[in-house]
């Protein structure tokens, strides 16, 4: 063996001459190296097949002719993006492509930004220089941020699109379900603008609650809230039965007697004269329009703005309820319930209704005994360890300040931040969405309590998460959409505070400020008439036949309604034009017939609105056959020469009309006074 | 000599900790065999590209007599990217299996396969088609949902009803793949762009043209594309195989 050795070290380096040799040929040889390695390297490999692939198409000269060889790359500075994608993925921008089974080599799908401005790595993540397939998608040593699930690709919008859009329906879940679990009651979330995430859940106010319900219902609610109600927006903390005691103990101590005290109800409200009556003035103050209840099928009907009320009457104190019917304000002046004017009568003939919607097995099995001392401190201190007052105002416990971790970069978190668990994949999304389904997973001792997600919410709050970004972050302002922010806006005097007891912003926008179940009212002194308004305000008609939700009636006086209808006509003005500009004095009979022809063949408008009750079926559209009673020709001119003018988003198309056109149908629209869509119903 | 037992003991313990675990679920044991596979729900849904469909599938397990047979085994499989919790399971009670599936990265239709083996061991399939939405088609879906379907949809929901039945022309709805592919891209943009009127059709289909801008049309036909029934072929050039 050493002969061997030695011989062949003879043969090649016995004396200088063979050393130099062969040491020359190694030199070579190393030399030869970084060539050959460059040479099947792997990218060449995929240039090759994507020459291979186009050479037998019918485009071949074309896509010859668009192909580069080489390393290709996309370099934007200013975004932090050196992408060489394209140097492998050589059929991005062929049309013609689409059809190729190699994703490798597919055309990318329709979006609605170029690749050269805005790169690959922005949206799809992973290592944009490297050059093979592993560095480039996969997590390394040295890289953290694999290629993104596409599941979740809507987070790369996400990062520059604070905004909701039309192709990013995940995000604008997963946003939402942010918003409405109220999760940034703990963890705060610092949106790229500089804004925060705030939540709209509106949780109840714990300082009065014995005023409001029973410890036994307390205890039974922490246990397991969606036992209660399906859509509880509350999570369950998976307390023991001895911790739920001592909490539900403590909660109804620290409560204190509302100001003034709540009346005793009178007996008669359980027994009503008429059981119908309960339910019809229900139906008639449209309460489903924001609660849901159970009706005897078994089906969930009703809005999800309030609380559902299947099980009220188990929930809540008939005091309490009689009191909260009568004037929500008086026991949450915050609430988005609003102030009904029910005479004694209606409140008794309410309450004995809700009263009367009972699910007495959610307390069945629910007995405590009095609450010790102990017990109280005891649930305090768990109330306190919980961060039960990030949520819910409680005496003696303020509202702790970054109770969880924040979340603003959570999208960029390092992997070696994190610990992971059995059972939980091991990259960001994983855990994200580890931590949404499970989180008691991650620890016992851990305080986020467990929601109860469908695991496509569980996705579309990952995609949203994923959005909040280093990127999202640090980019230049220019780069970013911002999202629409409420307004600040407060209608002023009376009418103001009048508006804000009835809770018009619950549902109306007006100026930028409230919600979007009903029409925007910001126009509406110039859309309609003065006597109309104050008619609807008295006693709320049918405009849409289509629509569950609907005004409900307020049963104001009419002073109020002076005020109000007062208020509307002279402020909630277009300044575009004036409502008086376009007399009906001046339409005459052959307009009006010509409106009618456009009305039902050129125009077809009988498809979507009704302006006769007898012959029309449409209804998409509001029913116009009151129009001359409701509305000023002026605003249904140039509601027709433009609906997205007036109202934004208004699903009216636009005709594209003449003046003519539109003078005409306006003249016939004006000229329907005979039956409002009252009359019609009644018949 | 002894570290280097020592090190290579280490090394290949280390392996061992290292190497990936096994996901093969553990082979079923059928304790039953039924005779036909149908399906009870979960077929065409409209998806989207790598997310889970809406509606979990549910099979069913039939013996000669079509009652579900409980404890057999059904095997869940589809193209590449396609991924299904879980991929086996035994049939219940009622002979029903659940399997919630997520469809692969690509926008298009996927075909799934839900299989079970008869007494003498013959599998049998049951294929469904799925269909995922890329980006531009969702942008489509989503137009559909705010401007379409009230029309051209006869399902009515307690929250949105039909008013198809209340049209003299009854709109074709986007699935009705028989008519609709006849219809070239450019006509389908025309008629949404400027109404019915634009190909002799009737005024009931208003023109959107000033309304939708021309990527949200382009979005729609898209969408249109997507969803027919039966599926859409495009035309054009025909390319060499491969």
């Amino acid at each position: 063996m050493k002969n061997n050795l030695h011989a062949l070290w003879q043969l090649f380096f016995g004396d200088s001459a063979r050393a130099f040799g062969s040491a020359s040929v190694i030199l070579l040889v190393l030399l030869a190296v970084a060539p050959a390695k460059n040479h099947f390297s792997q990218w060449r490999h995929y240039q090759k097949q994507y020459l291979h692939l186009i050479r037998g198409r019918a485009d071949a000269v074309t896509l010859e002719r668009h192909f580069q060889g080489g390393i290709q790359q996309i370099w934007i500075p200013e975004q932090q993006v050196t992408d060489r994608c394209t140097t492998c993925h050589l059929g991005m921008k062929e049309a013609s492509l689409a059809d190729v089974s190699s994703v490798a080599f597919r055309e990318h799908p329709v979006i609605p930004h170029k690749l050269t401005e805005f790169g690959c790595t922005t949206c799809h993540r992973g290592q944009g220089a490297a050059t093979t397939v592993e560095e480039a998608h996969s997590a390394t040593e040295q890289w953290e941020q694999p290629l993104l699930p596409a599941k979740y690709i809507e987070a790369g919008c996400g990062q520059c699109h604070l905004e909701n859009q039309t192709g990013t329906p995940f995000l604008n879940q997963g946003r939402q379900l942010i918003v409405s679990y109220g999760c940034t009651h703990c963890h705060t979330i610092k949106q790229g603008d500089g804004t925060y995430v705030t939540p709209d859940d509106d949780p109840p106010s714990l300082k009065h609650i014995a005023d409001k319900t029973t410890r036994e219902w307390v205890y039974a609610w922490i246990k397991d809230p969606q036992a209660y109600a399906g859509t509880a927006t509350m999570p369950n903390y998976h307390l023991s039965d001895d911790d739920a005691r001592d909490v539900s103990a403590f909660i109804l101590a620290q409560s204190t007697p509302l100001e003034p005290p709540l009346q005793p109800v009178k007996a008669d409200t359980k027994t009503p004269a008429d059981p119908a009556a309960g339910t019809s003035l229900y139906g008639q103050s449209f309460c489903a329009s924001c609660h849901a209840m159970q009706n005897a099928a078994g089906m969930m009907v009703g809005g999800n703005v309030g609380p559902e009320l299947t099980g009220i009457g188990t929930k809540a104190k008939p005091e309490w309820l009689q009191d909260w019917v009568a004037n929500p304000n008086h026991y949450d002046p915050g609430t988005m319930m609003p102030h009904y004017r029910f005479d004694a009568a209606q409140v008794a003939t309410l309450t004995g209704f809700l009263e009367s919607k009972v699910e007495p097995d959610f307390v069945a099995n629910v007995h405590l005994d009095a609450a010790t001392p102990e017990q109280v401190e005891h649930g305090k201190r768990l109330a306190v360890e919980n961060g039960c007052a990030s949520c819910h105002e409680i005496n003696g416990i303020k509202k702790p300040e970054n109770f969880a971790p924040e979340l603003s970069r959570i999208g960029s978190k390092p992997l070696n931040q994190l610990i992971f668990v059995e059972g939980v994949e091991h990259s960001l999304p994983g855990y994200v969405a580890g931590k949404v389904r499970n989180p008691r997973a991650f620890g016992p001792s851990l305080k986020m309590p467990q929601f109860k997600f469908t695991p496509q919410q569980i996705d579309a709050i990952t995609t949203a998460l994923l959005a909040l970004t280093d990127r999202a972050q640090s980019q230049p302002p220019t780069m970013r959409i911002a999202s629409v922010q409420q307004s600040k806006y407060q209608p002023a005097g009376n009418a103001g505070q009048l508006m804000g007891d009835l809770r018009c912003f619950t549902c109306h926008m007006i100026n930028g400020h409230g919600g979007d179940m009903a029409p925007d009212l910001t126009w509406e002194g110039t859309a309609v008439q003065r006597e109309w308004l104050t008619q609807f305000l008295k006693n709320p008609e049918t405009l849409r036949p289509a629509l569950i939700r609907r005004m409900p009636k307020f049963n104001l006086r009419d002073a109020e309604i002076n005020t109000l209808a007062d208020y509307m006509m002279t402020v909630y003005q277009t300044p575009e034009f004036d409502r008086d500009s376009l007399p009906v004095s001046q339409f005459n009979p052959a307009q009006v017939e010509q409106g009618r022809q456009l009305f039902y063949s050129k125009f077809a408008c009988q498809s979507c609105h009704i302006a006769d009750y007898k012959n029309d079926k449409g209804y998409i559209g509001p029913a116009l056959a009151a129009t001359g009673k409701r509305f000023n020709a002026a605003w249904v001119y140039y509601w027709l020469k433009d609906p997205q003018a007036l109202r934004p988003g208004t699903i009216e198309p636009n005709q594209h009309m003449t003046d003519d056109e539109a003078r005409a149908l306006t003249a016939f629209l004006m000229s329907l006074k005979s039956g409002g869509a009252q009359g019609a119903m009644k018949k | 000599m002894k570290p280097l037992l020592i090190a290579v003991y280490a090394a290949t313990l280390l392996m061992a900790g290292c190497s990936r675990k096994s996901n093969q679920p553990a082979p079923l044991q059928s304790t039953a065999t039924g005779t036909a596979i149908v399906e009870s729900s979960g077929g065409k849904q409209i998806g989207y590209a790598g997310m889970l469909l809406d509606q979990p599938v549910v099979v069913q397990v039939n013996d000669a007599s079509g009652n579900g047979v409980a404890g057999t085994a059904v095997y869940f499989s589809g193209p590449a990217g396609v991924s299904f919790a879980p991929a086996a399971a035994l049939t219940d009670s009622s002979g029903q299996v659940t399997s919630t599936v997520e469809l692969g990265q690509q926008a298009g239709r996927y075909k799934i396969v839900a299989s079970t083996r008869d007494k003498s061991g013959k599998a049998i399939d049951l294929s469904l088609d799925e269909i995922a939405l890329g980006y531009q088609q969702t942008v489509g879906a989503q137009l559909n949902t705010q401007y379409c379907v009230r029309c051209h949809d006869p399902e009515s929901t307690p929250q949105r009803v039909s008013n198809m039945d209340n049209l003299s022309v009854k709109p074709h709805p986007f699935t009705e793949g028989d008519t609709l592919n006849k219809m070239s891209d450019a006509d389908l943009v025309a008629i949404i762009s400027h109404g019915g009127p634009a190909l002799n059709k009737s005024p009931q289909m208003p023109p959107w043209g000033y309304t939708l801008s021309k990527s949200d049309i382009a979005a729609l036909v898209s969408y249109i594309r997507a969803v027919a029934d039966p599926p859409y072929q495009a035309g054009g050039l025909v390319y060499a195989q491969k």
